[in-house]
C-alpha cells in the first residue's frame, strides 16, 4: 500500500516511486517488513517466556501485563515496518501517528508491562544483583530524573521540527534510524521518570513531577501549535496544519493518560488508611 | 459518613482541611472553564479558532502552559475531591466557592489576556465582537465576586454553618 502525498517543493521525499525497488525508502521495504514481523514475534516470545517462568517460580504475573506488553510492541513495529511506516515517509500526518505511536503510546503500554521487575526476576540472582546495582548507580539516576527526562523528550522534538533535522531525516538512513530510536528512547525514559509503575530506586515527590508532567505537556502542545503557525522545512502548509493539529489533539489524549495515572498514584499514596498503605508498598507503587 | 461520627468530628475535619477544600475547588473550576472553552467554542460551535493569522508567538506558549495545567488541575482537583470525602472534610459551600472564583480568574484572563493582548483567537468571527467580548468578561468578574462572597463566608466554620447544619 503506498500513500502518494508528495512534497513536491523538495527532492528529499522523491516523487517517483512506482513499485518496487526505487527510491531510498523503499529499497528495503520488503525485507524491513519480515525482519518487523520477526522481531514483533521475538520480543512477545521472549517476554511471555520470561513472566511464565517467573510466574512458575515466584509470584503470578497477571494477564493484563501480558496485553500490555503486546500492544506496546506492537506499537513500535507499527511506527518501524509496515505499510504506516512508509507512508510516514511522503505524509507529514502519518509521520505523526508515527510519532505518537513510537514517542508516546508505545512507552506508556511498555512501562505497565513491567520489563524491568521482569528481568530482574527472570535473570539469574548474579547477574539480576549487577543489574541492580546499575540501575541505583548515579548515571541511571541522573538519566531518569524527571526534568532530564522532560528536557530530553522536549527538547528533542523541538530540534526535529523546528531545524532542518527533519528535512534531514528523510536523506539519512541512519540518521531516520537513530532519531526514531531516540523518539522511543526519550518516551520511554519520560514516561517511567514520571510514573513509577515498574521498578524505581529513586523516587522524586508528587509535586516534582507533576510540574514537570504540566511543563513537559505544555511544551508539547506549543510545538505542535508552532508546526501549525510555522510548517517544518519541506512540509506543505496544509500536511503541518493537519499534522500539528493530529499532535495537539492526539499528545493531549495521551498525556490525559499520564496525568491521570500520576494522580491516581497520590491519592493512594495519601489514603488515610493504613492498610491500603502497606499494600501499595508491597506492589511497589507508592 | 459513619453513623458513630458526630457532626462536630465532621465540622473539625472540614476546618483542618478549609483550605484543600478552597484549592479542590479553585482548580476543579479553572479546568470547568477550560472544558467548557474546548467543547463548546472550539468543538461544538466552531466558534473559536485552533490558531489565527494574528496570534503571537506568547499567545501561543501561553495557550499551551494553561491547555496542560487546566487538564491537570481538572483531573487533580477530582482526585482531591474525593480524596476529602474519604476523610468526611468536605465543605460544599467552600469549593463551590473556590469553583466560581477559580473559573471566573481563568475566564478573565482568557477574555482579556488571551484574547485581546495576546490575540490567540477571538470569541467568534466576523461579527461585531465588542457584545461577546462584554458577556464574556462581565460573567467572569460576576463569578469572581460571587465565589469570593462564598469564600468570605465560609471565614468561620463554626458560626456561620451552626444553623445550617442539618
Amino acid at each position: 500500500m503506498m500513500v502518494h502525498y508528495l512534497y513536491s517543493d523538495t527532492g528529499a521525499f522523491s516523487d517517483h516511486h512506482e513499485h518496487g525497488a526505487h527510491s531510498d525508502a523503499y529499497s528495503f521495504s520488503f525485507e524491513g517488513d519480515w525482519a518487523g514481523l520477526l522481531l514483533l514475534l521475538l520480543c512477545i516470545g521472549v517476554y511471555v517466556a520470561a513472566a511464565l517462568t517467573t510466574h512458575r517460580h515466584h509470584r503470578s504475573w497477571p494477564l493484563h501485563r501480558y496485553l500490555s506488553w503486546t500492544a506496546g510492541i506492537l506499537c513500535v513495529m507499527l511506527s518501524v515496518a509496515g505499510p504506516l511506516a512508509r507512508s510516514s515517509h511522503q505524509s507529514f500526518q502519518n509521520h505523526m501517528l508515527v510519532h505518537l505511536l513510537l514517542g508516546m503510546l508505545a512507552p506508556i503500554l511498555i512501562a505497565y508491562a513491567k520489563p524491568v521487575t521482569l528481568l530482574l526476576r527472570a535473570m539469574p540472582v548474579p547477574s539480576a544483583r549487577k543489574l541492580s546495582r546499575v540501575l541505583k548507580s548515579k548515571a541511571v539516576h541522573m538519566i531518569v530524573h524527571p526534568w532530564v527526562a522532560a528536557i530530553w523528550n522536549i527538547g528533542g522534538m523541538w530540534l526535529l521540527y523546528m531545524t532542518d533535522l527533519f528535512h534531514l531525516m528523510h536523506q539519512y538512513r541512519l540518521l531516520y534510524a537513530v532519531i526514531h530510536f531516540h523518539l522511543f528512547a526519550a518516551g520511554y525514559l519520560f514516561t517511567i521518570s514520571i510514573l513509577y509503575i515498574d521498578l524505581t530506586s529513586r523516587r522524586h515527590s508528587f509535586r516534582n513531577r507533576a510540574i514537570t508532567l504540566i511543563l513537559a505537556a505544555a511544551g508539547h502542545s506549543i510545538l505542535s501549535k508552532a508546526i501549525y503557525a510555522y510548517p517544518p522545512v519541506g512540509v506543505p502548509r496544509e500536511a503541518a496544519e493537519q499534522g500539528g493539529m493530529l499532535m495537539y489533539y492526539g499528545g493531549g489524549a495521551v498525556e490525559l493518560v499520564l496525568m491521570f495515572a500520576l494522580c491516581a498514584h497520590w491519592f493512594k499514596s495519601v489514603s488515610p488508611s493504613p492498610r491500603s498503605k502497606k499494600v501499595l508498598h508491597r506492589s511497589g507503587i507508592s | 459518613m459513619k453513623p458513630n461520627e458526630s457532626a462536630s468530628d465532621h465540622r473539625k475535619e472540614r476546618e483542618k482541611y478549609a483550605s484543600r477544600n478552597l484549592w479542590t475547588g479553585i482548580l476543579f473550576g479553572l479546568g470547568l472553564v477550560a472544558f467548557i472553552d474546548e467543547v463548546v467554542f472550539h468543538q461544538l460551535l466552531h466558534w473559536h479558532h485552533f490558531y489565527d493569522k494574528s496570534t503571537k508567538d506568547i499567545g501561543l506558549v501561553s495557550d499551551g502552559l494553561f491547555h496542560a495545567f487546566s487538564w491537570f488541575a481538572t483531573i487533580a482537583s477530582s482526585f482531591m475531591l474525593a480524596d476529602l470525602h474519604r476523610r468526611h472534610a468536605f465543605w460544599l459551600i467552600k469549593w463551590l466557592g473556590g469553583i466560581l472564583l477559580g473559573g471566573g480568574v481563568f475566564q478573565l484572563y482568557d477574555g482579556i489576556i488571551q484574547h485581546k493582548l495576546m490575540r490567540l483567537h477571538q470569541i467568534r468571527y466576523n461579527v461585531d465582537i465588542r457584545p461577546y467580548d462584554w458577556v464574556w468578561n462581565v460573567i467572569a468578574a460576576l463569578m469572581i465576586v460571587a465565589g469570593l462572597v462564598l469564600i468570605f463566608r465560609t471565614r468561620h466554620a463554626r458560626t456561620y454553618t451552626e444553623g445550617a447544619e442539618s
